[in-house]
């Protein structure tokens, strides 16, 4: 992966204002924050596991996920993946330093949590949200 | 790189010499260090402070959130020679108790691989195969119903086994348990028949000299109940009762909880049922094979109070009715009452007073499909309320009420303070312990993920009845307990629903039996021991 020349990236903030600048600045660190705690809260809790998020799994690939819930070799693959790439995926959007490959590989993440749990008419879970969603979610957003 | 330099024509030129991380990429970097020191203080604030008040609880309460201390040590030990081991009642719970001890039916295996590969959450079949082979032999079977027989040799050489054990051959079938006890063919004996059956088959087994494992209800009467524990006192037998929280890991947790004196002084115990099913209330399927000719009805009636005509009904939903069984009593009460006692060692209650009648299920049935026992035990300061309907499914649990803090026990055990709790006012007023979460919660297995099938299914694994688990690997209940009475019968030893217990457990569901039946308190008079 190449990361994109500091000119590309001024071209990318050029017509903004400094204001816009800070705030997309933020943003991008608040982001980063968020995510390196949920993988730094996972890591240091030995109970637990991505496996009654996947358990609980709808929709086209619940049999998928559900797969990797029952099999305990892939279920710890899963939760070391999930776990790191949430750390490395927080510390980059907070430093800003390969903050693209941060940002893509976030994108992926967070579009697996979102096919996994889909907030549709129809589909229940038991573990209950934080908030109510149709559709679109925290995740999706 | 220098390419960059030469075509950056907006902004102020960058320095030469850059490698990988520009100037810019610092300072970027630079900028969120303040950030990062904020993270990192919330962090280790967050931290410490919950790790404080869990550390602050443990050390008050003396016990860890780890599996109990108290795991029966024959786990590991190898099993000896093989034992012989005859079955007397092949019905759904001799079935599961066969299977458990490594025999399951061919049809068993077929179906639980499917279900497998239909749900990869259904473990029923790695549960199996990975049991234990017990080293016994399935030699002897006696069953009045010629399916259930022929069902029962089928498992007993069944190719597919727990621990991978080797085939086996072929049990006999004996038409009358009396021809099976005195065949020589069997070292030990596994009674699951109806209720009203126990009594006579375990005499007979135990002046045989045969090892018995018996299905709860200890017996259909009082007065069963004192010919059995004068037989299996009076011999060298093993004798185990089958009441598998014996062998749960949440309620080995519970015990040690009680014993670290974390609830306070205890006032009230309840234990509940609820079911909601017409298969929870007994209302079993009728065999299209079952008629006449199949089913010898004149052994089943055996010593049943009233001889009635051949029913089907009668013979298949037996518990249905007081002249097999007791109904709620001795199916139900008996487990929430054992495992009470297992946890509290409360023995036999001063009195008993229950009620309750048939509301929902009028189907021809006459034990109540409601039903509620209230156990005094003064010399313990403590009642024990059992409650219980048939016709909703609404989980109230097993609860031990303390002045300090309060107990939940199933699958898994919680333990909460009480908000006016004596021990705990200090920490409850210094915000480190906090009434309104659990202070302590134990949930054996944590990290897996189990399937349960039916509602039923889902009711005995709420009370961790089916299954448990030995260092965070899933175990059947059944198969622990049977394991343990092999062990005992092979290396000497007590079986944890030993006779006492069984006798205990009896008495008890009697004592509410006949407080219901007669319409009055009962009582238990210890010296006559008699109820009274």
């Amino acid at each position: 992966m190449t990361r994109p020349s500091p000119e590309a990236e001024r071209a990318a903030f050029r017509g903004y204002t400094n204001f816009q600048k800070t705030a997309l600045v933020l943003l991008r660190i608040f982001i980063g924050w968020h995510f390196f705690y949920e993988g730094l809260a996972k890591l240091i809790n030995p109970y637990w596991t991505s496996a009654g998020y996947l358990v609980e799994s709808q929709w086209w690939f619940k049999g998928l996920f559900l797969r990797v819930a029952t099999d305990t070799t892939a279920l710890a693959v899963v939760d070391f993946l999930n776990v790191w790439g949430l750390i490395l995926i927080g510390l980059g959007l907070m430093l800003g330093m390969f903050a693209r490959p941060a940002t893509i590989a976030g994108i992926v993440l967070l579009a697996l949590y979102y096919i996994s749990a889909p907030p549709f008419a129809g589909y229940t879970y038991g573990i209950p949200a934080e908030g109510s969603y149709l559709v679109v979610n925290k995740v999706l957003i | 790189m220098t390419d960059h330099n030469t075509t950056d024509t907006h902004d102020a030129p960058t320095t030469s010499g850059e490698s990988g991380i520009s100037r810019r990429g610092l300072l970027k970097a630079l900028v969120s260090i303040p950030f990062f020191g904020a993270f990192f203080y919330s962090f280790f604030k967050k931290k410490a402070v919950d790790d404080a008040r869990r550390t602050a609880i443990m050390e008050e309460l003396g016990v860890g959130e780890r599996g109990p201390a108290i795991i029966p040590e024959m786990i590991s030990r190898p099993p000896g020679e093989r034992l012989r081991v005859g079955i007397i009642g092949f019905g759904g719970e001799g079935e599961s108790l066969i299977r458990n001890a490594g025999f399951a039916h061919p049809d068993w295996v077929e179906q639980a691989r499917e279900d497998a590969a239909r749900d990869p959450r259904n473990k029923n079949l790695e549960v199996y195969l990975s049991q234990r082979d017990l080293n016994i032999a399935i030699t002897a079977v006696c069953d009045v119903f010629d399916v259930r027989a022929e069902r029962a040799i089928a498992a007993s050489q069944v190719a597919v086994r727990s621990g991978g054990g080797p085939a086996m051959p072929a049990a006999k079938r004996y038409r009358r348990y009396g021809d099976l006890i005195a065949s020589g063919d069997c070292d030990a004996v596994i009674i699951a028949t109806p209720d009203h059956w126990h009594s006579r088959m375990t005499i007979e087994a135990v002046r045989a000299g045969l090892h018995v494992y018996c299905e709860k209800c200890l017996t259909r009467t009082e007065e069963e109940a004192h010919a059995v524990y004068d037989a299996v006192t009076n011999s060298d037998v093993v004798f185990q009762l089958g009441h598998q929280n014996r062998q749960s890991e949440a309620h080995m947790k519970a015990r040690e909880v009680i014993e670290a004196g974390i609830l306070g002084p205890i006032t009230l115990v309840e234990g509940t049922t609820n079911r909601n099913t017409p298969w929870g209330a007994w209302v079993w399927d009728i065999h299209e094979e079952g008629n006449p000719d199949t089913i010898d009805w004149d052994q089943f009636q055996g010593p049943a109070p009233n001889k009635v005509p051949f029913n089907l009904e009668r013979f298949f939903r037996w518990r249905c009715w007081y002249d097999y069984g007791t109904g709620l009593s001795g199916d139900l009460l008996s487990h929430e009452y054992d495992a009470v006692n297992q946890i509290l060692q409360m023995g036999i209650p001063k009195s008993a007073v229950a009620s309750g009648g048939l509301y929902y299920f009028k189907d021809g049935r006459d034990v109540p499909d409601v039903f509620q026992s209230v156990y005094e035990y003064p010399d313990r300061d403590l009642t024990f309320v059992y409650s219980a309907t048939l016709a909703s499914g609404m989980h109230r649990g097993l609860k031990f009420m303390g002045h300090d803090a309060w107990m939940q026990v199933g699958g898994t055990l919680t333990v909460s303070a009480e908000h006016d709790s004596t021990r705990y006012e200090e920490k409850i007023d210094s915000g480190i312990i906090d009434p309104a979460r659990p202070m302590f919660t134990y949930q054996p297995g944590f990290r897996g993920i189990d399937a349960v099938t039916s509602a039923t299914a889902e009711y005995f694994a709420s009370r961790g009845l089916l299954y448990t688990y030995r260092g965070g690997r899933r175990v059947s209940a059944y198969h622990l307990l049977i394991d343990e009475w092999l062990d005992v019968i092979r290396n000497g030893g007590v079986t944890s629903c030993n006779i006492e217990r069984a006798f205990e457990e009896a008495i008890t569901c009697h004592m509410a039996t006949r407080s219901y039946l007669e319409g009055r308190k009962v009582e238990w008079d210890p010296v006559r021991r008699r109820i009274v």
